[in-house]
Protein backbone atom coordinates (compact mmCIF):
# COMPACT_ATOMS: atom_id res chain seq x y z
CA UNK A 1 0.00 0.00 0.00
CA UNK A 2 1.44 3.48 -1.14
CA UNK A 3 0.57 6.23 1.19
CA UNK A 4 0.16 10.06 -0.18
CA UNK A 5 2.63 12.79 1.26
CA UNK A 6 0.06 14.26 3.37
CA UNK A 7 -0.96 10.60 5.17
CA UNK A 8 2.74 10.73 5.75
CA UNK A 9 2.86 13.71 7.57
CA UNK A 10 -0.12 12.65 9.89
CA UNK A 11 1.25 9.58 10.52
CA UNK A 12 4.66 10.93 11.47
CA UNK A 13 2.69 14.16 13.22
CA UNK A 14 1.31 10.77 15.31
CA UNK A 15 4.24 9.02 16.39
CA UNK A 16 5.77 12.28 17.67
CA UNK A 17 3.02 13.49 19.44
CA UNK A 18 2.60 9.78 21.29
CA UNK A 19 6.30 9.43 21.64
CA UNK A 20 6.37 13.03 23.44
CA UNK A 21 3.50 12.16 25.33
CA UNK A 22 4.54 8.60 26.52
CA UNK A 23 8.13 10.61 28.08
CA UNK A 24 6.25 13.36 29.56
CA UNK A 25 4.34 10.68 31.51
CA UNK A 26 7.08 9.01 32.19
CA UNK A 27 8.36 11.60 33.69
CA UNK A 28 5.57 12.46 35.66
CA UNK A 29 5.90 9.93 37.63
CA UNK A 30 9.21 10.23 38.00
CA UNK A 31 8.78 13.45 39.56
CA UNK A 32 6.78 11.70 42.46
CA UNK A 33 8.53 8.25 42.97
CA UNK A 34 12.27 9.52 42.90
CA UNK A 35 13.39 9.18 46.52
CA UNK A 36 16.18 11.92 45.78
CA UNK A 37 14.79 15.59 45.39
CA UNK A 38 17.36 16.79 42.95
CA UNK A 39 16.17 13.44 40.79
CA UNK A 40 12.50 14.55 41.31
CA UNK A 41 13.24 18.41 40.03
CA UNK A 42 15.40 16.82 36.65
CA UNK A 43 12.23 14.70 36.15
CA UNK A 44 9.55 17.96 36.21
CA UNK A 45 12.12 19.58 33.82
CA UNK A 46 12.40 16.94 31.79
CA UNK A 47 8.29 17.12 31.74
CA UNK A 48 8.61 20.81 31.06
CA UNK A 49 10.30 20.18 28.04
CA UNK A 50 7.98 17.71 26.72
CA UNK A 51 5.27 19.35 27.17
CA UNK A 52 6.80 22.16 25.42
CA UNK A 53 7.56 19.50 22.68
CA UNK A 54 4.02 19.24 22.46
CA UNK A 55 2.75 22.85 21.87
CA UNK A 56 5.16 23.83 19.62
CA UNK A 57 3.88 20.38 17.79
CA UNK A 58 0.55 22.16 17.74
CA UNK A 59 2.30 24.99 16.42
CA UNK A 60 2.11 27.00 19.05
CA UNK A 61 5.66 28.16 19.36
CA UNK A 62 5.45 31.05 21.26
CA UNK A 63 4.03 29.44 24.07
CA UNK A 64 6.55 26.13 23.90
CA UNK A 65 9.62 28.55 24.11
CA UNK A 66 8.32 30.56 26.57
CA UNK A 67 7.45 27.26 28.55
CA UNK A 68 11.18 26.70 28.37
CA UNK A 69 12.51 30.01 28.68
CA UNK A 70 10.31 30.90 31.98
CA UNK A 71 10.24 27.61 33.72
CA UNK A 72 13.01 25.53 32.98
CA UNK A 73 15.38 28.16 32.72
CA UNK A 74 14.33 30.66 35.67
CA UNK A 75 12.29 29.24 38.10
CA UNK A 76 13.35 25.53 38.06
CA UNK A 77 16.92 26.51 38.66
CA UNK A 78 16.07 28.37 41.27
CA UNK A 79 13.95 25.43 42.78
CA UNK A 80 17.22 23.62 42.37
CA UNK A 81 18.71 25.83 43.93
CA UNK A 82 16.79 25.61 47.29
CA UNK A 83 16.55 22.10 47.02
CA UNK A 84 20.36 21.35 46.56
CA UNK A 85 21.19 23.43 49.81
CA UNK A 86 17.84 22.40 52.09
CA UNK A 87 19.34 18.62 51.72
CA UNK A 88 15.46 17.49 52.63
CA UNK A 89 15.32 13.96 54.15
CA UNK A 90 12.56 12.08 51.62
CA UNK A 91 11.91 9.63 53.90
CA UNK A 92 10.36 11.62 56.83
CA UNK A 93 8.08 13.73 54.06
CA UNK A 94 7.18 10.47 52.85
CA UNK A 95 5.69 9.22 56.32
CA UNK A 96 2.37 10.91 55.80
CA UNK A 97 2.08 9.30 52.66
CA UNK A 98 -0.70 6.20 53.59
CA UNK A 99 -2.43 9.02 55.89
CA UNK A 100 -3.17 11.04 52.98
CA UNK A 101 -3.48 8.64 50.50
CA UNK A 102 -7.20 8.46 49.91
CA UNK A 103 -7.56 12.12 49.46
CA UNK A 104 -5.29 12.02 46.87
CA UNK A 105 -6.67 9.08 45.44
CA UNK A 106 -10.18 11.02 45.15
CA UNK A 107 -8.94 13.95 43.57
CA UNK A 108 -7.30 12.48 40.77
CA UNK A 109 -10.04 10.41 39.87
CA UNK A 110 -12.47 13.67 39.94
CA UNK A 111 -9.74 14.77 37.46
CA UNK A 112 -9.72 12.14 35.63
CA UNK A 113 -13.78 12.10 35.26
CA UNK A 114 -13.75 15.66 34.53
CA UNK A 115 -11.65 14.92 31.98
CA UNK A 116 -12.58 12.37 30.23
CA UNK A 117 -16.02 13.78 30.04
CA UNK A 118 -14.73 17.22 28.61
CA UNK A 119 -13.40 15.03 26.09
CA UNK A 120 -16.66 12.93 25.43
CA UNK A 121 -18.55 16.16 25.21
CA UNK A 122 -16.12 17.53 22.48
CA UNK A 123 -16.36 14.61 20.73
CA UNK A 124 -20.42 14.21 21.39
CA UNK A 125 -20.99 18.09 20.08
CA UNK A 126 -18.71 17.39 17.02
CA UNK A 127 -17.27 20.63 17.36
CA UNK A 128 -14.15 19.59 18.17
CA UNK A 129 -11.53 19.53 14.91
CA UNK A 130 -10.51 15.83 14.88
CA UNK A 131 -7.41 16.46 12.40
CA UNK A 132 -5.07 19.08 13.02
CA UNK A 133 -5.06 22.01 10.66
CA UNK A 134 -1.53 23.42 10.16
CA UNK A 135 -1.84 27.53 9.76
CA UNK A 136 -0.69 28.84 6.54
CA UNK A 137 3.19 30.02 5.54
CA UNK A 138 4.20 32.93 7.16
CA UNK A 139 2.09 32.81 10.53
CA UNK A 140 2.99 34.09 13.11
CA UNK A 141 2.03 32.75 16.67
CA UNK A 142 4.00 35.66 18.77
CA UNK A 143 2.57 38.47 16.52
CA UNK A 144 -1.17 37.12 16.70
CA UNK A 145 -1.05 36.68 20.80
CA UNK A 146 0.74 39.97 20.83
CA UNK A 147 -1.91 41.82 18.82
CA UNK A 148 -4.78 40.06 21.50
CA UNK A 149 -2.73 40.73 24.27
CA UNK A 150 -2.14 44.10 24.43
CA UNK A 151 -5.40 45.53 22.52
CA UNK A 152 -8.59 43.80 23.88
CA UNK A 153 -6.70 42.37 27.24
CA UNK A 154 -4.78 44.97 27.85
CA UNK A 155 -6.47 45.78 31.28
CA UNK A 156 -5.89 42.24 32.77
CA UNK A 157 -2.39 41.95 31.58
CA UNK A 158 -1.61 44.84 32.90
CA UNK A 159 -3.26 44.30 36.39
CA UNK A 160 -1.26 40.91 36.34
CA UNK A 161 2.08 42.65 35.91
CA UNK A 162 1.16 44.93 39.00
CA UNK A 163 0.62 41.92 40.83
CA UNK A 164 3.76 40.32 39.96
CA UNK A 165 5.55 44.01 40.42
CA UNK A 166 3.69 43.72 44.10
CA UNK A 167 4.76 39.85 44.86
CA UNK A 168 8.65 40.93 43.78
CA UNK A 169 8.64 44.08 46.27
CA UNK A 170 6.83 42.13 48.84
CA UNK A 171 9.10 39.11 48.56
CA UNK A 172 12.27 41.19 48.78
CA UNK A 173 10.71 43.80 51.66
CA UNK A 174 9.84 39.99 53.55
CA UNK A 175 13.52 38.78 53.36
CA UNK A 176 15.81 41.84 53.50
CA UNK A 177 17.03 42.12 56.89
CA UNK A 178 19.68 44.79 57.89
CA UNK A 179 22.76 43.84 60.24
CA UNK A 180 24.47 46.07 62.41
CA UNK A 181 28.19 46.75 61.99
CA UNK A 182 27.63 46.39 58.11
CA UNK A 183 30.88 47.74 55.96
CA UNK A 184 29.56 48.82 52.70
CA UNK A 185 31.77 50.70 50.29
CA UNK A 186 30.75 53.64 48.77
CA UNK A 187 30.78 52.80 45.24
CA UNK A 188 30.37 55.82 43.43
CA UNK A 189 32.93 57.32 46.02
CA UNK A 190 35.72 54.88 44.80
CA UNK A 191 34.95 55.47 41.27
CA UNK A 192 35.78 59.41 41.63
CA UNK A 193 38.89 58.59 43.00
CA UNK A 194 41.55 61.03 42.56
CA UNK A 195 45.19 60.82 42.96
CA UNK A 196 45.80 63.44 44.70
CA UNK A 197 43.51 62.17 47.62
CA UNK A 198 45.29 58.76 48.18
CA UNK A 199 49.02 60.06 47.23
CA UNK A 200 51.12 62.69 48.52
CA UNK A 201 54.18 63.62 46.93
CA UNK A 202 56.97 65.55 49.23
CA UNK A 203 59.92 67.12 47.78
CA UNK A 204 62.40 67.14 50.03
CA UNK A 205 66.31 67.56 50.10
CA UNK A 206 68.51 64.43 49.78
CA UNK A 207 70.78 64.13 53.13
CA UNK A 208 74.49 63.41 53.18
CA UNK A 209 75.62 60.44 54.71
CA UNK A 210 77.00 60.48 58.01
CA UNK B 1 30.45 12.35 -17.41
CA UNK B 2 27.20 13.98 -18.11
CA UNK B 3 25.76 10.55 -17.71
CA UNK B 4 27.05 10.23 -14.62
CA UNK B 5 24.91 12.99 -13.60
CA UNK B 6 22.05 12.78 -15.27
CA UNK B 7 22.01 9.22 -13.45
CA UNK B 8 23.22 10.74 -9.90
CA UNK B 9 20.05 13.73 -10.55
CA UNK B 10 17.61 10.84 -11.48
CA UNK B 11 18.18 8.44 -8.25
CA UNK B 12 17.92 11.89 -6.33
CA UNK B 13 15.07 12.21 -8.07
CA UNK B 14 13.24 9.27 -7.59
CA UNK B 15 13.38 9.48 -3.71
CA UNK B 16 10.82 10.39 -1.89
CA UNK B 17 10.25 13.89 -0.70
CA UNK B 18 10.70 13.11 2.75
CA UNK B 19 14.07 11.43 2.35
CA UNK B 20 15.27 13.75 0.32
CA UNK B 21 14.26 16.77 2.99
CA UNK B 22 15.93 14.75 5.59
CA UNK B 23 19.04 14.09 3.90
CA UNK B 24 19.37 17.72 3.03
CA UNK B 25 18.76 19.18 6.73
CA UNK B 26 21.22 15.99 8.20
CA UNK B 27 23.60 17.76 5.34
CA UNK B 28 23.26 20.88 6.54
CA UNK B 29 23.29 19.91 10.37
CA UNK B 30 26.48 18.40 10.05
CA UNK B 31 28.09 21.03 7.96
CA UNK B 32 27.17 23.51 10.63
CA UNK B 33 28.61 21.14 13.99
CA UNK B 34 31.78 20.40 11.76
CA UNK B 35 32.33 24.26 11.12
CA UNK B 36 31.26 25.11 15.01
CA UNK B 37 33.97 22.39 16.38
CA UNK B 38 37.04 22.97 14.26
CA UNK B 39 35.83 27.07 15.00
CA UNK B 40 36.08 25.87 18.57
CA UNK B 41 39.50 23.74 18.27
CA UNK B 42 41.18 26.66 16.36
CA UNK B 43 40.13 29.38 18.60
CA UNK B 44 41.94 27.83 21.60
CA UNK B 45 45.47 27.79 19.72
CA UNK B 46 44.27 31.93 18.78
CA UNK B 47 43.58 32.38 22.23
CA UNK B 48 46.81 31.28 23.43
CA UNK B 49 48.91 33.42 20.72
CA UNK B 50 46.41 36.29 21.77
CA UNK B 51 47.24 36.42 25.50
CA UNK B 52 50.72 35.38 24.26
CA UNK B 53 51.45 37.98 22.31
CA UNK B 54 49.98 40.12 24.89
CA UNK B 55 52.25 39.08 27.77
CA UNK B 56 55.13 39.01 25.35
CA UNK B 57 55.62 35.07 25.15
CA UNK B 58 55.32 33.46 22.11
CA UNK B 59 52.52 30.93 22.81
CA UNK B 60 51.98 27.38 21.48
CA UNK B 61 54.49 26.84 18.31
CA UNK B 62 56.13 23.31 18.64
CA UNK B 63 53.56 21.07 17.19
CA UNK B 64 53.17 21.49 13.07
CA UNK B 65 54.01 24.67 11.51
CA UNK B 66 53.52 27.48 13.48
CA UNK B 67 51.77 25.20 16.33
CA UNK B 68 48.60 25.12 14.42
CA UNK B 69 48.81 21.00 15.33
CA UNK B 70 48.66 22.26 18.50
CA UNK B 71 44.48 21.72 18.88
CA UNK B 72 44.23 18.47 17.73
CA UNK B 73 47.75 17.40 19.86
CA UNK B 74 44.95 18.58 23.25
CA UNK B 75 41.95 16.60 22.19
CA UNK B 76 43.84 13.48 21.48
CA UNK B 77 45.80 14.00 24.70
CA UNK B 78 42.26 14.34 26.56
CA UNK B 79 40.27 11.66 24.58
CA UNK B 80 42.97 8.65 25.77
CA UNK B 81 43.05 10.17 29.73
CA UNK B 82 40.48 7.90 31.81
CA UNK B 83 38.15 9.21 32.87
CA UNK B 84 37.63 9.43 37.28
CA UNK B 85 34.39 8.94 38.26
CA UNK B 86 34.23 10.13 42.09
CA UNK B 87 32.81 7.19 43.92
CA UNK B 88 30.65 8.93 46.33
CA UNK B 89 29.13 11.03 43.89
CA UNK B 90 25.90 11.21 41.83
CA UNK B 91 26.89 8.75 39.01
CA UNK B 92 24.51 9.35 36.19
CA UNK B 93 23.85 13.02 36.70
CA UNK B 94 27.79 13.24 36.72
CA UNK B 95 28.07 11.83 33.50
CA UNK B 96 24.94 13.21 31.71
CA UNK B 97 26.31 16.85 33.04
CA UNK B 98 28.75 18.03 30.67
CA UNK B 99 26.51 16.63 27.45
CA UNK B 100 23.82 18.90 29.13
CA UNK B 101 26.10 21.90 29.09
CA UNK B 102 27.37 21.34 25.17
CA UNK B 103 23.96 20.37 23.72
CA UNK B 104 22.03 23.12 24.31
CA UNK B 105 25.74 25.25 23.00
CA UNK B 106 25.32 23.85 19.38
CA UNK B 107 21.32 23.69 19.60
CA UNK B 108 21.74 26.95 19.40
CA UNK B 109 23.64 27.52 16.23
CA UNK B 110 20.31 25.82 14.52
CA UNK B 111 18.99 29.12 14.05
CA UNK B 112 22.05 31.30 13.17
CA UNK B 113 21.69 32.60 9.54
CA UNK B 114 25.72 32.23 8.31
CA UNK B 115 24.39 34.14 5.24
CA UNK B 116 21.64 35.31 3.25
CA UNK B 117 20.14 32.11 2.57
CA UNK B 118 22.15 29.18 4.99
CA UNK B 119 20.15 28.67 7.90
CA UNK B 120 19.65 25.04 9.44
CA UNK B 121 16.23 26.09 10.81
CA UNK B 122 14.43 29.67 9.63
CA UNK B 123 11.56 29.74 12.32
CA UNK B 124 9.50 32.90 13.26
CA UNK B 125 10.44 32.71 17.41
CA UNK B 126 14.48 32.85 16.53
CA UNK B 127 15.41 34.75 18.89
CA UNK B 128 12.95 33.42 21.84
CA UNK B 129 14.63 30.11 21.06
CA UNK B 130 18.32 31.27 21.12
CA UNK B 131 17.03 32.68 24.43
CA UNK B 132 15.54 30.19 25.80
CA UNK B 133 18.25 27.33 25.20
CA UNK B 134 20.86 29.41 26.51
CA UNK B 135 19.08 29.59 29.66
CA UNK B 136 19.13 25.94 29.31
CA UNK B 137 22.60 25.45 29.33
CA UNK B 138 23.36 26.67 32.86
CA UNK B 139 21.50 22.76 34.24
CA UNK B 140 24.77 21.09 33.43
CA UNK B 141 26.86 23.23 35.40
CA UNK B 142 24.83 23.33 38.24
CA UNK B 143 24.21 19.37 38.00
CA UNK B 144 28.16 19.07 37.57
CA UNK B 145 28.74 20.62 40.72
CA UNK B 146 26.06 18.92 42.61
CA UNK B 147 26.54 15.45 41.56
CA UNK B 148 30.80 15.58 42.41
CA UNK B 149 29.61 15.79 45.62
CA UNK B 150 32.70 18.19 46.77
CA UNK B 151 32.24 21.71 48.25
CA UNK B 152 34.41 23.12 46.02
CA UNK B 153 32.24 22.06 43.23
CA UNK B 154 29.45 23.35 44.48
CA UNK B 155 30.22 26.49 45.54
CA UNK B 156 30.98 26.80 41.54
CA UNK B 157 28.15 25.84 41.03
CA UNK B 158 26.13 27.82 43.28
CA UNK B 159 27.87 31.34 41.76
CA UNK B 160 27.63 30.44 38.33
CA UNK B 161 24.06 29.77 38.54
CA UNK B 162 22.99 32.90 40.47
CA UNK B 163 25.19 34.67 38.35
CA UNK B 164 23.72 33.05 34.75
CA UNK B 165 20.08 33.95 36.09
CA UNK B 166 20.83 37.44 36.83
CA UNK B 167 22.66 38.39 33.35
CA UNK B 168 20.23 36.93 31.67
CA UNK B 169 17.39 39.27 32.42
CA UNK B 170 19.68 42.39 31.36
CA UNK B 171 20.72 40.11 28.17
CA UNK B 172 16.65 39.75 27.10
CA UNK B 173 15.64 43.27 28.00
CA UNK B 174 19.11 43.85 25.58
CA UNK B 175 16.71 41.91 22.95
CA UNK B 176 13.28 43.65 23.75
CA UNK B 177 15.39 46.63 22.44
CA UNK B 178 16.62 45.06 19.12
CA UNK B 179 13.33 43.44 18.71
CA UNK B 180 11.33 46.46 18.51
CA UNK B 181 13.99 47.84 16.52
CA UNK B 182 13.94 45.46 14.13
CA UNK B 183 9.94 44.05 14.49
CA UNK B 184 10.67 40.35 14.41
CA UNK B 185 11.73 37.71 15.99
CA UNK B 186 13.97 35.92 13.05
CA UNK B 187 17.17 36.10 13.28
CA UNK B 188 17.54 36.45 9.25
CA UNK B 189 14.40 39.61 9.28
CA UNK B 190 16.81 41.13 11.86
CA UNK B 191 20.01 40.85 9.92
CA UNK B 192 17.52 41.96 6.71
CA UNK B 193 16.68 45.29 8.97
CA UNK B 194 19.83 46.34 9.23
CA UNK B 195 20.67 46.75 5.80
CA UNK B 196 22.20 49.65 4.45
CA UNK B 197 25.77 50.11 5.30
CA UNK B 198 27.43 50.43 9.06
CA UNK B 199 25.79 53.25 10.05
CA UNK B 200 21.98 51.55 9.54
CA UNK B 201 23.20 49.25 11.90
CA UNK B 202 21.43 48.51 15.52
CA UNK B 203 25.13 49.33 17.31
CA UNK B 204 24.00 53.20 16.47
CA UNK B 205 20.77 53.82 17.79
CA UNK B 206 20.79 51.00 20.41
CA UNK B 207 24.90 51.51 21.76
CA UNK B 208 24.08 50.83 25.59
CA UNK B 209 21.84 47.84 24.64
CA UNK B 210 25.00 46.69 22.67
CA UNK B 211 27.13 46.85 25.59
CA UNK B 212 24.80 45.46 28.14
CA UNK B 213 24.26 42.53 25.41
CA UNK B 214 27.98 41.79 24.92
CA UNK B 215 29.56 42.48 28.45
CA UNK B 216 26.31 40.16 29.49
CA UNK B 217 27.07 37.50 27.25
CA UNK B 218 30.73 37.38 28.85
CA UNK B 219 29.07 37.01 32.13
CA UNK B 220 27.18 34.22 30.67
CA UNK B 221 29.49 32.15 29.36
CA UNK B 222 31.63 32.84 32.69
CA UNK B 223 34.77 34.01 30.85
CA UNK B 224 37.51 36.00 32.60
CA UNK B 225 36.50 39.26 34.60
CA UNK B 226 33.91 36.90 35.23
CA UNK B 227 34.92 33.54 36.19
CA UNK B 228 34.28 33.21 39.49
CA UNK B 229 32.70 29.96 39.06
CA UNK B 230 36.00 28.36 38.49
CA UNK B 231 38.17 30.69 40.60
CA UNK B 232 41.45 28.76 40.68
CA UNK B 233 42.68 30.96 43.46
CA UNK B 234 39.62 30.40 45.65
CA UNK B 235 38.07 27.13 44.75
CA UNK B 236 40.27 25.37 42.80
CA UNK B 237 38.75 24.93 39.47
CA UNK B 238 34.75 25.24 39.84
CA UNK B 239 32.20 23.29 39.08
CA UNK B 240 34.28 20.52 36.54
CA UNK B 241 37.14 20.17 39.47
CA UNK B 242 36.81 16.73 39.17
CA UNK B 243 36.51 15.69 35.50
CA UNK B 244 39.24 14.70 33.66
CA UNK B 245 39.77 13.10 30.09
CA UNK B 246 36.77 13.43 27.73
CA UNK B 247 33.98 14.77 30.26
CA UNK B 248 36.22 18.03 31.00
CA UNK B 249 36.75 18.16 27.16
CA UNK B 250 33.02 18.56 27.23
CA UNK B 251 33.00 21.00 29.19
CA UNK B 252 35.88 23.18 27.24
CA UNK B 253 33.98 22.64 23.95
CA UNK B 254 30.81 23.88 25.50
CA UNK B 255 32.53 26.69 27.00
CA UNK B 256 34.28 27.75 23.23
CA UNK B 257 31.04 27.10 21.65
CA UNK B 258 29.20 29.35 23.77
CA UNK B 259 31.87 31.85 23.12
CA UNK B 260 30.99 31.68 19.39
CA UNK B 261 27.45 31.83 19.75
CA UNK B 262 27.68 34.92 22.13
CA UNK B 263 29.86 36.69 19.06
CA UNK B 264 27.83 35.77 16.45
CA UNK B 265 24.53 36.71 18.40
CA UNK B 266 26.30 40.20 18.61
CA UNK B 267 27.58 40.31 15.32
CA UNK B 268 23.79 39.49 13.98
CA UNK B 269 21.80 41.64 16.55
CA UNK B 270 23.84 44.43 16.68
CA UNK B 271 26.51 44.34 13.33
CA UNK B 272 24.32 43.17 10.73
CA UNK B 273 25.26 39.92 10.88
CA UNK B 274 26.30 38.90 6.93
CA UNK B 275 25.65 42.23 6.04
CA UNK B 276 28.41 44.16 4.55
CA UNK B 277 29.80 47.18 6.55
CA UNK B 278 30.04 49.33 2.89
CA UNK B 279 26.77 48.70 1.43
CA UNK B 280 26.19 52.11 1.31
CA UNK B 281 28.62 53.10 -0.42
CA UNK B 282 27.16 53.36 -3.90
CA UNK B 283 30.21 54.64 -5.88
CA UNK B 284 32.32 51.23 -5.06
CA UNK B 285 30.07 49.95 -8.11
CA UNK B 286 31.91 52.22 -10.30
CA UNK B 287 35.57 51.37 -9.30
CA UNK B 288 36.74 47.89 -11.06
CA UNK B 289 37.15 45.06 -8.63
CA UNK B 290 35.78 46.33 -5.63
CA UNK B 291 32.19 45.77 -6.61
CA UNK B 292 32.17 42.79 -4.31
CA UNK B 293 32.57 44.41 -1.44
CA UNK B 294 29.31 45.64 -1.09
CA UNK B 295 27.66 42.29 -0.87
CA UNK B 296 26.67 40.34 1.58
CA UNK B 297 28.64 37.06 2.51
CA UNK B 298 29.57 34.62 4.79
CA UNK B 299 32.77 36.15 5.39
CA UNK B 300 31.65 39.30 6.99
CA UNK B 301 29.89 37.33 9.60
CA UNK B 302 32.72 35.57 10.19
CA UNK B 303 35.24 38.43 10.36
CA UNK B 304 33.02 39.78 13.05
CA UNK B 305 32.50 37.20 15.06
CA UNK B 306 36.80 36.81 14.99
CA UNK B 307 36.89 40.06 16.53
CA UNK B 308 35.01 39.37 19.14
CA UNK B 309 36.21 36.13 20.03
CA UNK B 310 39.61 38.26 20.24
CA UNK B 311 37.84 40.64 22.35
CA UNK B 312 37.28 37.80 24.77
CA UNK B 313 40.80 36.97 25.09
CA UNK B 314 41.87 40.43 24.94
CA UNK B 315 39.18 41.16 28.03
CA UNK B 316 40.75 37.93 29.72
CA UNK B 317 44.54 39.49 29.64
CA UNK B 318 43.87 42.65 30.64
CA UNK B 319 40.84 42.66 33.66
CA UNK B 320 41.35 41.37 36.75
CA UNK B 321 38.82 38.83 38.44
CA UNK B 322 35.67 40.58 39.87
CA UNK B 323 34.87 40.02 43.28
CA UNK B 324 31.15 38.27 43.38
CA UNK B 325 29.12 40.81 45.01
CA UNK B 326 30.74 43.68 42.34
CA UNK B 327 29.33 41.07 39.63
CA UNK B 328 25.49 40.97 41.11
CA UNK B 329 25.32 44.33 41.63
CA UNK B 330 26.40 44.90 37.66
CA UNK B 331 23.73 43.24 36.50
CA UNK B 332 20.96 44.07 38.80
CA UNK B 333 22.03 47.41 39.18
CA UNK B 334 23.53 49.29 36.23
CA UNK B 335 22.76 46.71 33.44
CA UNK B 336 19.07 46.33 34.12
CA UNK B 337 18.01 49.85 34.91
CA UNK B 338 20.03 50.98 31.68
CA UNK B 339 18.61 48.43 29.21
CA UNK B 340 14.69 49.46 30.98
CA UNK B 341 15.84 52.88 30.34
CA UNK B 342 16.94 52.73 26.46
CA UNK B 343 13.60 50.76 26.01
CA UNK B 344 11.39 53.42 27.28
CA UNK B 345 13.83 55.99 25.28
CA UNK B 346 13.24 53.47 22.12
CA UNK B 347 9.49 53.57 22.83
CA UNK B 348 8.97 57.32 23.04
CA UNK B 349 11.24 57.66 19.51
CA UNK B 350 9.42 55.35 18.05
CA UNK B 351 5.73 57.00 18.96
CA UNK B 352 7.41 60.47 17.87
CA UNK B 353 8.68 58.71 14.56
CA UNK B 354 12.41 59.13 15.22
CA UNK B 355 15.15 57.00 14.24
CA UNK B 356 15.26 53.86 12.26
CA UNK B 357 12.42 52.17 13.75
CA UNK B 358 10.40 55.26 12.85
CA UNK B 359 9.43 53.42 9.12
CA UNK B 360 8.28 49.92 10.98
CA UNK B 361 4.74 49.03 10.17
CA UNK B 362 2.86 48.43 12.95
CA UNK B 363 0.58 45.31 12.49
Amino acid sequence: MRRTAKEIQMLFHAIVFYCFSALLIVASIGVIVSRNPVHAAMFLVLAFFQSAALWILAEAEFLGIVLVLVYVGAVMVLFLFVVMMLDINVEVVRKGLTRYAPMGIAVSLLMAIEMVQLIWWRSETGNAPMLFQPYPEGYSNTKSLGSVLYTEHVYAFEIAAVILLLAIVAAITLTMRKRPGLKVQNIAEQVAVRSEDRLRIVKMKSEKKL
Amino acid sequence: MSDIVDYGSGMWNSLPPLVQYVTIVTWKVLFVVIVVMLTVAFSTYFERKVIGSMQARIGPNRVGPLGLGQPFADVLKLLIKEVVIPSRSSKFLFVIAPLLTLTPALAAWAVIPLNDWYVVANINAGLLYVLALTSVGVYGVILAGWATNSTYAFIGAMRIGAQIVSYEIAMGFALVGVLMAAGSLNLGDIVRAQAGGFSHWFLVPLLPLFFVFWISGVAETHRAPFDVAEGESEIVAGFHVEYSGVAFALFFLAEYANMLLVSALTAIFFLGGWASPFEGWLFLDNIAGLAWLREGSFFWLAGKICFFMYTFFWLRATFPRYRYDQIMRLGWKVFIPITIIWIAVEGVMAWLQVGPWAELEIV
